[in-house]
């Protein structure tokens, strides 16, 4: 009690000193926030006319903890024995060290499978995936009709609004073995029927086809601005020079868009065991489990269907730890080679 | 300035393959297109492509005979309506007290917020969470949970960053509030990041089955995506009443045809019109902190 009164009074004394000592900025700053010197008075003007903002701010800040940290909690359940009776924190620890789940996810076969089918898809989708909107944007801003120009990119940028299951809708019809467009297309020229959806090699191609087709257009909206800030100067220059138009693609363009490049390259690169949901369960089916089966889906198999929670969420755990450490490695590589970072 | 031969040939190149971009994006949503209008004889004998054979519109009829559907597509438009504006509303107030670069405590608020776009707890956790809170097989779980998106408050704070803070300051100075300053000065001039977001989180509703499928047991409550994704997969089918009594071969088909119509139609009417909003809202995503 004492000393907090003495706190208090030290508090709101000594700002009231130093504005007696010294009759520079300080104390004009002072009068104009609140007439009263005193800092706890100074608390109470800045609360008085900042408190909506702390209210407004109130409910966001809500959503974030009861969503995004309260869930955290139940992290626990990937060292515990779940019980549905118990509280997570009262549940009783796991065998061997509360690692029992991990040991057992890494000697599960479809885990490990799960592992390796996420990295190699979103292996694929990089390198194919990664260069194809910078293609096009380059693309883009080749072409010398505006109007042209606007339709174009209207109509790339549609399949970016269309839901997996719709894609997924789509293909099937399309690239149905005896039915689809396509095939008949193939059947009709005397070329072999290809089975797009329902052979795993196929079905990799496909995956990484639909995701290229689905996000590239909306893709270029990032790289088409970054071009656009380019100093047209340079371009004219060029030309003066006599470079030709991938002197000036090579040579101006793409370092100028060289920023833009490598963030985007981070975030993918963070994002390499990451897994989508929506994209694989859509397009999956049972002739090609063996290359569908990310870890996503995984964890839905086994967590949400099979109702092993400790299991299900030790591999989210495992995914989430391992996401963060591979974005801080790719941003610590991208700022060693002189870029600006993520964060 | 006069062009050269070969550039005006690398001209025509660009223009070409411009071309076929435009109909490789275009050909599967014409495809399903014609499918849906066509006969379901035209249809078993491969005689559909980009135009339909037999023009009817039955498949549309029977789709919305089916009640679970036309329910579905209204409860769908409800869900995204309600979330749409949930998430809007969320959105503003959180990205507005941000921008007060004065505030305390607003290193400590961004750095709460911006962590969970790094590291989330996962899916199981959440599923618990909600299973705690008693919000699994309600309506509610379709539109709370995700309602606020770290990445679309990014965009929306980035783009108040933009409006001059000499306005807000005169404003202050005649003595209105933040919220004030917020719904007079902010707001109107704010149509077109409004505008993307709204784009952005009705997109993601109308468009999203995975909570749905995790979080939702009730077959009322599904999302027309939901029940999109079972009569694909051939785990539902559309009640059809027919005069013999069975479905003509090939009515199935037209029938998903249709219904994937109905899902995508809704967003391919909108989107088109919020072109010059969404590119500078997907622009200002990529200014970081």
């Amino acid at each position: 009690m004492v000393s907090g009164q003495a706190k208090k009074y030290k508090a709101s004394s000594a700002p009231a000193f130093y504005n007696t000592k010294s009759k520079g900025d300080a104390t004009v700053k002072t009068v104009a926030l609140d007439s009263s010197p005193g800092r706890g008075k100074k608390l109470f003007a800045y609360l008085k006319r900042y408190w909506t903002i702390y209210l407004l701010l109130l409910l966001p800040l809500t959503y974030f903890i009861i969503f995004k940290y309260i869930p955290m909690q139940y992290i626990q359940i990937a060292f515990k024995k779940y019980s549905i009776v118990k509280s997570v924190w009262e549940m009783p620890w796991a065998d061997n060290n509360g690692l029992e789940y991990f040991i057992k996810a890494f000697s599960n076969k479809d885990f490990i499978n799960a592992v390796k089918n996420t990295i190699m898809l979103n292996f694929l989708d990089l390198i194919c995936g990664f260069p194809a909107p910078i293609i096009l944007a380059l693309l883009l801003n080749e072409l010398p009709f505006p109007r042209y120009k606007r339709v174009t990119q209207t109509v790339a940028y549609m399949p970016h609004f269309l839901s997996w299951v719709i894609i997924a809708g789509l293909a099937r019809q399309l690239f149905a073995p005896s039915t689809g467009l396509v095939n008949n297309f193939l059947d009709k020229i005397g070329m072999q029927t290809i089975p797009f959806l329902n052979e795993p090699t196929w079905w990799v191609i496909t995956y990484v086809f639909l995701g290229i087709w689905q996000s590239v257009g909306w893709n270029t909206i990032i790289y088409l601005a970054a071009i656009a800030g380019i100093n047209p100067e340079l371009y004219e220059a060029a030309e003066m020079d006599g470079a030709g138009r991938f002197r000036k693609m090579w040579h101006i363009t793409l370092p100028g868009i060289r920023t833009t490049i490598v963030t985007l390259l981070i975030l993918s690169l963070g994002r390499i065991l990451g897994s989508e949901f929506d994209r694989p369960y859509a397009l999956m089916n049972h002739m090609v489990n063996n290359v569908s089966n990310v870890i996503s889906i995984f964890v839905f198999k086994y967590g949400i269907q099979g109702l092993q929670f400790s299991l299900a969420t030790a591999v989210g755990l495992f995914q989430s730890v391992v996401c963060v450490i591979f974005l801080f490695i790719a941003n610590a590589l991208a700022k060693r080679f002189g870029e600006r970072g993520v964060w | 300035m006069i062009k050269s031969k070969k550039s005006r040939y690398g001209d025509w190149i660009v223009v070409f393959l411009c071309f076929l971009l435009i109909v490789v994006c275009l050909l599967p949503i014409l495809n399903v297109l014609a499918r849906s209008l066509s006969s379901s004889e035209a249809l078993i004998k491969n005689k559909v492509w980009l135009w339909p054979v037999g023009l009817n519109f039955d498949a549309y009829k029977m789709v919305l005979n089916d009640s679970k559907y036309t329910w579905s597509l209204i409860w769908t438009a409800m869900l995204t309506v309600t979330g749409t504006c949930l998430s809007l509303f969320m959105t503003t107030i959180c990205a507005y007290p941000l921008t007060y670069e004065k505030l305390k405590g607003r290193r400590l608020f961004n750095t709460i917020i911006i962590f969970t776009m790094y590291f989330n707890a996962g899916t199981i956790p959440m599923y618990l969470l909600l299973k705690d809170l008693n919000f699994l097989n309600r309506p509610v779980v379709l539109i709370v949970p995700y309602c606020l998106s770290v990445f679309n408050m990014i965009i929306m704070r980035s783009f108040f960053y933009g409006i001059p803070e000499s306005l807000r300051e005169s404003a202050e100075l005649d003595g209105a509030g933040p919220v004030r300053v917020l719904v007079s000065i902010y707001l109107p001039m704010s149509t077109p990041v409004i505008a993307t977001l709204a784009l952005f989180y009705a997109v993601g509703r109308w468009n999203g089955f995975s909570d749905s499928l995790m979080f939702v047991k009730k077959r009322e409550y599904y999302p027309i995506q939901h029940w999109l994704y079972l009569l694909i997969n051939s785990m539902t089918r559309i009640e059809t009443t027919t005069v013999e009594g069975f479905a003509p071969p090939g009515l199935s088909e037209t029938l998903k045809s249709a219904t994937i119509m109905f899902a995508t139609v809704p967003i391919l009417c909108v989107y088109p019109w919020l072109q010059k909003y969404f590119i500078t809202g997907a622009t200002l995503g990529a200014i970081k902190e």
